[in-house]
């Protein structure tokens, strides 16, 4: 079916014009040949119009939800405006971007997300390819147990999961403080959500519980593409389990690993509900988003919220640029060839 | 893995043991902590103390004090959540049915604005919403958070669709038709029943996403008019000002998860092909 498209495309393009069938007019023969792809061109249009038509309303909402919010939060970056004073707005230019590149708090929250960012990536790779290998190795028997117990975490609410995290860390609620005594530097009066490193470890976990689920299913439909013959082959050569891996079965799966991790990044940049729940920002876990929500919804600061949406934005999409022109991860391009 | 020997068993059985205590652990411990009574909380371990387990933590929220506050979030949660999905899975059903059979230009533009709506930041859009929402009055009102629930359930749902619906064999439609099928036969017969696993394993997964919202949640609602479970989590305090809602939220986090667990019981073969076909392929 697929073969069958592009060869119709290109036999409809050059009927499609117009004049070409005017001229054929004056010359019997001419309109002969010309009926047939007439026909085609008539069939063709209308298929495209009833494919606008189709997927017309899904790709129109998508646009209007978030292309014409974030022109309009571009368009508000631009000046001074709080919801309290309306009377004030004024047109400021890049102020509030000179205001917010200036102002630490930017930047140690930039570099909080980050760092959450690159350690949850970095984890969940690791934790959801072994989550992976179990699941693509696992015996019939147990497979749909382990797979209804990986979707859990996926499925679960992710505020859900902050509590659950918090609860058991937690120096009143807790009981991690009490399990984990013997181990150096924890004791009961540990309060993991009173200094930075502790609290970002205890978000970062439940962060990557959440989430890793998700990476480690695509990464199984990587492996699922992996044929079995190649590394059957490597066992018969006598490669050890560890270069079946990282000879044969990695590289193989390159694609998924690159989609998986792209994903799991940008997902990962806009972290904001474990934040939210665990610290509300407080003693340095303040991630980007999280500054947006606050200048914008508790300030009331429309146009300094608006203006770290966009730059948080620009962060996305810088990611995105690295990733798709220096590491060639192809996102969409499979799709159009399958 | 045909033969398998002894230690190849135990290894299998620990490797299985250790899956499930990750994935399940989070989830017994919050059922643990929603059993507990207020005095035993702080008893430091992970079980309620042996005679104080309670349920007064699920009155409190299903029948007690904090039961308009719960009650009338859950009906917003489910309400707008099946909304948001249902309108994305039709428009997307629509949308991924053009993409999988006609032949038109702009094809590839639909998918890639899908994968890019798909990772914009949320917090970017919120913004802008929440100034025009409260303008124009769809702030704290469930339409106001269904329409930006679709930016979180119609890119993910178009993608997933699309990638069923090109393994359909659509060559069945005619060959009903050669039979003697009407069209609409043809196409209510030969392929609905191929499409609507699809379709249902879309829906799941949107309403999962949707379901899971926060952000919106909290930005976009102030009354129990329309603020979903999870944001209303966030807001619980506890039935006096002195009482922590520890409890109280635990079982409420429980009974949300609750369908959460069904559906993956249920539907694991589906939601597993649904996630890695629409994903992997792109």
């Amino acid at each position: 079916m697929t073969s069958a498209i592009p060869a119709r495309t290109t036999t409809a393009s050059p009927a499609e014009a117009g004049p070409s069938l005017e001229a054929g007019n004056g010359n019997g023969n001419r309109t002969k040949a010309g009926r047939a792809p007439k026909q085609y061109s008539d069939r063709t249009r209308a298929e495209r119009r009833l494919g606008w038509i189709l997927a017309g309303p899904a790709f129109v909402i998508m646009l209007l939800v978030t292309l014409y919010p974030i022109l309009q939060a571009i368009y508000e970056s631009l000046f001074r405006f709080r919801l309290t004073a309306p009377d004030e707005r004024a047109f400021i230019g890049l102020e509030n971007y000179i205001v917010i590149l200036s102002d630490p708090v930017w930047w140690s929250g930039l570099w909080t997300t980050v760092l959450i960012t690159v350690v949850t990536v970095l984890v969940e790779l690791v934790l959801g390819f072994a989550l992976a290998l179990v699941m693509h190795k696992a015996l019939k028997s147990v497979r749909g147990l382990l797979r209804t117990a990986i979707l859990v975490p996926y499925g679960i609410i992710t505020v859900v999961s902050a509590f659950a995290w918090f609860y058991a860390f937690d120096i009143n609620s807790g009981y991690v403080n009490s399990w984990f005594a013997w181990l150096p530097g924890i004791d009961e009066n540990l309060n993991w959500f009173a200094q930075g490193p502790t609290a970002l470890f205890v978000i970062m976990a439940s962060e990557i519980w959440k989430t890793t689920p998700f990476i480690s299913l695509l990464l199984l439909a990587g492996l699922a593409q992996v044929p079995d013959e190649l590394s059957e082959a490597a066992k018969v050569d006598g490669a050890t389990w560890w270069e079946q891996m990282r000879k044969v079965i990695i590289p193989n799966m390159k694609a998924a690993i690159m989609v998986a991790v792209l994903f799991r990044a940008l997902d990962a940049f806009r972290i904001f509900d474990n934040v939210f729940i665990m610290t509300n920002g407080a003693y340095g876990t303040e991630v980007l988003s999280l500054l947006a929500y606050r200048q914008s919804i508790s300030r009331l600061e429309i146009g300094l919220g608006s203006a770290v949406s966009v730059l948080l934005f620009l962060c996305v999409l810088l990611i995105c640029f690295v990733a798709i022109k220096l590491f060639k991860v192809d996102l969409a391009g499979s799709q159009g060839g399958k | 893995m045909t033969n398998t020997s002894t230690r190849n068993k135990v290894l299998w059985a620990i490797a299985t043991v250790l899956v499930l205590v990750y994935a399940l652990f989070p989830v017994a411990s919050i059922l643990a902590t929603s059993f507990k009574s207020p005095s035993d909380l702080t008893n430091g371990k992970f079980l309620p103390s042996s005679g104080t387990a309670t349920t007064s933590n699920y009155e409190q929220i299903l029948v007690g004090d904090a039961q308009g506050l719960f009650l009338s979030a859950l009906r917003n949660s489910i309400g707008i959540s099946l909304i948001a999905t249902f309108i994305a899975v039709v428009l997307a059903t629509l949308c991924a049915y053009a993409i999988a059979r006609l032949d038109f230009p702009g094809k590839k533009l639909i998918l890639t604005t899908a994968l890019a709506v798909s990772i914009f930041p949320v917090i970017s859009i919120v913004t802008p919403l929440f100034n025009l929402w409260r303008t124009i009055g769809l702030y704290d009102t469930w339409l106001g958070l269904i329409i930006p629930y679709l930016s979180l359930t119609l890119p993910i749902s178009i993608w997933t669709l699309a990638a069923f619906f090109r393994q359909i064999p659509w060559e069945l439609e005619q060959a009903a038709q050669v039979d003697g099928a009407t069209t609409w036969q043809a196409f209510r017969k030969a392929i609905v029943p191929l499409a609507l696993p699809g379709v249902f394993t879309t829906a799941i997964i949107a309403f999962f996403i949707a379901w899971n919202d926060f952000v919106y949640g909290i930005s976009l609602t102030s009354t129990e008019a329309a603020r979903p479970v999870p944001a209303a989590l966030a807001f619980f305090t506890g039935a006096s000002q002195f009482e922590s809602p520890t409890g109280a939220i635990s079982a409420a986090a429980i009974i949300v998860t609750i369908p959460v667990v069904l559906l993956v019981l249920l539907f694991q073969r589906q939601i597993v092909s649904g996630l890695t076909s629409g994903a992997v392929k792109g």
